[in-house]
């Protein structure tokens, strides 16, 4: 438990205490229960996401479709809904997070089986899923008054006071939780990610443990397909366009090192709810959209900068007494 | 002792582009044996381990477990038959725990859900770190230990297993006196265990110490085996080498000039202390040690790879302030690296502009490359060196070894230094080519450079240098002059048997 908190982790919590106080003295309300709640039921996507992604870029890969699988079963699940309204909504949730599973096993078999680079192969998925969706709806959207009221309703209704939506990401971080903890394929996505050749000696497939990412990455973003699209109560071809970027974004704030092998899932939760205290504090306080941008790319580069020197190598141990007197 | 072997291979061949590393050998483990795998570097030795291992596929051959042919397909095949190697470089993961390196691939859990038990693992952990006496933190992460821990993490690994067959690589290389005598300690209870051992060494007083049995290679080939009380040293070197041991190394006696380099209080936070010497034009400096004694690190701080917290560097008298290799180019020091493809050559890049590389802005004044010229340069001094190529447009990457590292030299050469850095020169060439290496270093010390070589083969130390100046775990330990060479006083300082600093 004491490594749950490392420095970055730490740093992080602080900066989004004091960034939620500070904009709390400006505006009272927006340190009610209540209003925090809503921002973290707005991050609930943004963690699921970041989550799956962060296996893919601790097993030295990236996934550019998350967005896209996401936009495509989010608009598969809203047209079968507006045709077939009585198909149980339950069934139809779990179909969609096979159909992103489908879709991240396709990434994932393409770089393993092919070994094409992972940027490669989800910049072409990307296009693909993005293609498949106007192929699907003509470019016609599915409005809010096609969908069904329960299809709306289940991510929306409280439990303990708590959106269903907040629990998908509750639940999922608790999964992640013990999967990159105490599951050996978890710790198998760490040690092929950290030296894939050790990994080999050791009788890790790393080809099968970046497969393994990529189709819980996949499993998650057909999940976060229904979230979406049911909360924005809308289907279209752009859904979530760019989102990838977001992802990415939460995971590189969060300490997920872009080298592979290095990143906990408390520091993926933190990077994502500190761009969702961004977004969601910002507006408060009256700062355009457009600043919110560029206080997000800021912070990224940031991050990045900060990470790059924690990991610089500060060359090998030889002398006996290094570790005890590193600044001799 | 068994006369049945337990782990045997038969005609095993193995070829890679180029190379047919392993023709046609054959080698045999017993149980409660310890087997003596001798030969040079490129004999083949750790080609085979890794095929004994299922890291690499023979291309024919047969490879028998307990009477029974196997087929190794993965790594972890041959580890759930319990066979376990300790490999040369140790392969773990710097950014792991020490308890999950040693039980990455095999996790110990618990319930239904084979959910991972820690808690086990850490005490398993302590329990084999206690038994080999090697004091390491379970919980500290691989990348804070030193080269001499990682190995005993290594060995830890290999014992956690319930190995039937133990191959271990070279594993004294970068181990204390103290810490050998713990791996030999290991060896005894594995024996008595039954276990069939293989161990690959150069040294021979550890081969005498330790092993039942020998096998020879030489050149890919499988030349004898035997037990090792019907054979001496000096039968298993002439079997080794195939030739008589007392080779000659050209050496000659150059009268030496003026101070060229002086190194002062050179220190880093981590890798070396207080290090200097001077060296003297037509002087050959060596610098012997254990892999890892922070010999090369300290060559890259020099040469202006690394950064250093104190010390001062003097060429021919004048002080000069090194932060990059550019700087220390200028300053006419030139460093040969040991990671000769990586760090040494461009390998898609032909002969020619590899030569010419560090001195482009030199030879193209205007801005514009000069072909022609480039070319002039890189004739003179690849022809100097014979680097055998078809011709210079070849790209590097297709020579050998030997010729890659003549086309290294040649670079550095043409930008006419005035101190040059062989570091590791003639590993992992072949015989013929470290004899052109060697006699090259005479030659350049002729021409009055001043040459410092770091090199792990104590014959080539001895052979090769005026003065030899001995590290050991990151300190400068003693220094010999040519008159008192001594093998046996240099290898017990390297291996920490000296504590004082002393000169001979």
């Amino acid at each position: 438990m004491k490594k749950l908190f490392t420095s970055r982790e730490a740093l992080l919590c602080i900066l989004i205490l004091v960034m939620t106080l500070s904009v709390g003295a400006i505006a009272d309300d927006f340190l009610s229960i209540g209003n925090l709640l809503s921002i973290y039921n707005d991050t609930s996507i943004l963690i699921i996401l970041a989550l799956g992604q962060m296996l893919v870029i601790i097993t030295r890969c990236i996934d550019l479709s998350v967005a896209a699988n996401l936009a495509l079963t989010g608009m598969v699940i809203a047209m079968i809904n507006s045709s077939y309204p009585d198909f149980p909504v339950p069934l139809l949730v779990l179909f969609g997070a096979l159909l992103g599973l489908c879709m991240g096993m396709i990434n994932g078999l393409l770089v393993w089986k092919l070994g094409i680079p992972a940027i490669v192969v989800t910049l072409g998925t990307m296009s693909i899923y993005r293609g498949v969706i106007f192929l699907l709806s003509d470019g016609s959207w599915v409005n809010a008054h096609e969908m069904s009221k329960v299809f709306m309703q289940i991510p929306r209704s409280t439990f303990i006071g708590v959106a269903l939506l907040s629990w998908a990401s509750i639940i999922t971080v608790a999964v992640f939780y013990y999967f990159t903890r105490y599951a050996r394929t978890g710790r198998e996505i760490y040690a092929a990610g950290n030296s894939p050749t050790a990994a080999f000696y050791t009788g890790i497939d790393v080809g099968r443990s970046q497969f393994i990412a990529f189709s819980l990455s996949g499993l998650l973003a057909g999940l976060c397909g229904y979230l979406w699209v049911s909360r924005y109560a809308v289907a279209y071809v752009d859904v979530a366009a760019g989102f990838e970027l977001q992802v990415i974004s939460a995971c590189v704030i969060g300490g997920i090192s872009i080298m592979g092998g290095i990143g906990t899932v408390a520091g993926c939760v933190l990077g994502a709810l500190f761009l969702g205290v961004i977004n969601n504090a910002l507006p408060v306080i009256g700062v355009s959209p457009f600043w919110q941008m560029a206080i997000s790319g800021g912070v990224i580069v940031l991050a990045v900068i900060a990470s790059s020197r924690a990991e610089q190598k500060s060359g090998r141990i030889i002398l006996k007494n290094a570790v005890l007197a590193p600044s001799k | 002792m068994s006369q049945t072997p337990f782990y045997s291979l038969r005609g095993i061949s193995k070829a890679f582009p180029g190379v047919k590393a392993l023709d046609e050998v054959q080698l045999d483990l017993y149980p409660g044996e310890v087997m003596a795998l001798i030969g040079e570097n490129g004999a083949g030795k750790s080609t085979l381990v890794k095929t004994m291992t299922g890291i690499y596929q023979p291309d024919s051959g047969e490879l028998k477990l307990a009477g029974e042919s196997i087929h190794l397909a993965t790594p972890d095949a041959a580890r759930k038959l319990g066979i376990t190697a300790i490999h040369q470089e140790t392969v773990l993961f710097d950014e792991l725990s020490v308890t999950e390196n040693i039980f990455t691939g095999h996790h110990l859990t618990r319930g239904p859900l084979k959910m991972l038990d820690w808690r086990a693992m850490r005490s398993q952990c302590v329990k084999i770190l206690a038994d080999i006496e090697a004091q390491i933190d379970p919980d500290i992460l691989l990348k804070h230990l030193s080269i001499g821990q990682r190995h005993m993490v290594a060995i830890a690994r290999a014992l956690s297993f319930d190995a039937k067959v133990v191959i271990l690589d070279e594993p004294t290389a970068a181990l204390s006196i103290y810490e050998t005598q713990e791996l030999y300690k290991i060896v005894e209870k594995l024996k008595s265990a039954g276990c069939a051992i293989m161990f690959i060494s150069h040294k021979f007083d550890e081969v005498f110490a330790i092993a039942d049995r020998y096998t020879v290679f030489r050149d890919g080939c499988f030349v004898d085996q035997g037990k090792i009380i019907d054979i001496t040293q000096a039968q298993l070197v002439t079997m080794m080498v195939g030739r008589t041991v007392d080779q000659v190394y050209p050496k000659e006696n150059i009268p030496l000039g003026s101070n060229v380099l002086k190194v002062a209080n050179f220190s880093h936070p981590t890798e070396f202390n207080d290090l200097s010497f001077e060296l003297r034009a037509g002087e050959i400096l060596g610098f012997y040690g254990l892999v890892g004694a922070g010999r090369t690190e300290l060559m890259q701080a020099i040469y202006g790879v690394s950064k250093i917290t104190q010390g001062s560097i003097e060429v021919e008298g004048v002080s000069v302030i090194i932060h990059s290799p550019a700087d220390a180019i200028k300053a006419g020091i030139v460093y040969v690296p040991e990671e000769r493809q990586s760090q040494g050559v461009v390998l898609d890049l032909p002969i020619d502009q590899n030569i010419t590389l560090p001195q482009l802005s030199k030879i193209n004044k205007n801005g514009l490359l000069n072909q022609h010229s480039e070319y002039a340069l890189a004739d003179e001094y690849a022809s100097r060196l014979r680097v055998k190529a078809p011709n210079w447009h070849e790209p590097v990457g297709n020579l050998s070894g030997g010729n890659q590292q003549k086309v290294v030299i040649a670079k550095w050469l043409a930008t006419q230094p005035k101190v040059i850095i062989l570091d590791e020169p003639t590993k992992g060439i072949d015989i013929s080519s470290k004899a052109a290496v060697h006699s090259f270093m005479s030659e350049l010390v002729k021409q009055g450079l001043a040459v410092i070589m770091v090199s792990s083969e104590l014959p080539e130390v001895m052979g090769m240098s005026d003065r030899i100046i001995v590290m050991s775990e990151g300190l400068q330990v003693c220094e010999f002059n040519r008159a008192d060479f001594n093998a046996e006083k240099i290898v017990s300082a390297a291996s920490g048997g000296l504590n004082e600093k002393t000169i001979h």
